[in-house]
């Protein structure tokens, strides 16, 4: 059955349309969790708010298990569905120079939308930094190439790598994400902050 | 944090309810279209678009964007994350109007300037965009939806992004405690 776009169940407008409605769904659950603030966000880096922790962990937890079980019931078929490709040394590059983006402007891409859309002027400022930053790599493609297509390794899962099934992954990151949680609740009483 | 004396539809949602809702909607997009959720992808389609409309003579010469265009095909506005993307803005804008939220501000410390809050505001996105695009896929695209569909690289990129603003925090920290 699924997923309904790959099998041509519904058509490619379709498609779109129910992406815009998708990303309504995804902008209200952020905005409702806390994350138009980047002082809520910056929390998770200083231990006076966990938010995106909880958010986050929760989330891919309920997002992989709901996939494992429509697979498991025949309603989506896990072969169709997009496994992003692993370049090592670009995705850890990519992703320190991200973690540099996020402690120095306090959003990542998705929740500076977010953010500008109740009207922080912060997070605007913050998209303008993305084009420009996009822009940057456009222009300096050249300079990064080497970089962005070394240590290609297709799009293996880290199951298969660590030569386990998906199921008891899975299991080992809910027990990862629930010790997580313990520990970010015990952080938030730890350093507390009323103020802000 | 929510102060008890806030009207209680001014307060966020708890955490873990969100959560579940976010994988909720993570899980939606993952049936209906096949793929997980994305950001940055978005910015990369405008860029694209404007590069194209503006100066189009250099795009055609670009590496960059002969690349984009023989990895798709179409126009680069008509895409998937584009049209996500801007339901997010909308999705974003109802429940600020139903919290009680919408204001225009600078949100910062009090112990800086808006000045400086905008100013780290825009280094913030600039690294955010390059590195998104070494990442293949930003905090979205990448790690969340990575997660999801247990990708070895979209939880590399999680620890990367995650472990470097840690590993950066204590250099920043007097912008935000």
């Amino acid at each position: 059955m699924g997923p309904l776009a790959v099998n041509e169940i519904i058509s490619s407008n379709t498609n779109f349309f129910l992406a815009f409605v998708i990303g309504i769904g995804f902008g209200f659950v952020l905005e409702q969790s806390g994350f138009s603030s980047s002082r809520k966000l910056a929390g998770l880096f200083y231990g006076y708010d966990m938010v995106v922790l909880k958010v986050f962990f929760t989330g891919g937890v309920t997002a992989m298990l709901g996939l494992l079980f429509f697979s498991l019931f025949g309603w989506v078929d896990l072969n169709l569905v997009y496994v992003n490709p692993t370049f090592l040394t670009s995705a850890i590059v990519g992703g320190l120079i991200m973690g540099a983006g996020f402690i120095m402007g306090g959003f990542c891409p998705g929740t500076s939308f977010c953010g500008a859309a109740i009207g922080k002027l912060d997070a605007m400022i913050f998209i303008v930094g993305l084009f420009i930053g996009v822009y940057l790599f456009a222009f300096g493609y050249p300079l990064f190439e080497t970089l962005y297509k070394s240590a290609p390794m297709g799009s293996p899962k880290i199951s298969t790598m660590l030569d386990l099934s998906d199921g008891v992954f899975a299991l080992i990151l809910v027990v990862v994400a629930v010790g997580l949680f313990y520990g970010s609740e015990w952080v938030e009483k730890r350093f507390p902050r009323e103020e802000y | 944090m929510e102060t008890k004396d806030q009207p209680r539809k001014n307060r966020y949602m708890n955490p873990y309810i969100g959560g579940v809702l976010l994988g909720l909607v993570l899980l939606a997009a993952n049936f209906i279209s096949g793929r997980g959720l994305g950001a940055s992808g978005a910015i990369k389609s405008v860029v694209v678009a404007s590069a194209q409309s503006l100066a189009p003579k250099y795009a055609e010469r670009t590496k960059y964007f002969k690349e984009y265009h023989e990895e798709h095909s179409g126009s680069p506005m008509k895409n998937w994350l584009v049209f996500q993307m801007l339901g997010v803005l909308v999705g974003g804008f109802a429940s600020g109007a139903l919290a009680g939220r919408l204001k225009f501000k600078v949100e910062h410390s009090p112990k800086i300037t808006s000045r400086r809050r905008l100013v780290f505001a825009l280094l913030g996105g600039i690294f955010f965009g390059v590195g998104s695009q070494l990442g293949r896929g930003c905090t979205s695209g990448s790690a969340l939806s990575g997660m999801a569909v247990i990708s070895f690289g979209g939880i590399i990129t999680m620890m990367a992004i995650f472990g470097g603003a840690y590993a950066l925090a204590w250099f920043f920290r007097k912008n935000w405690i």
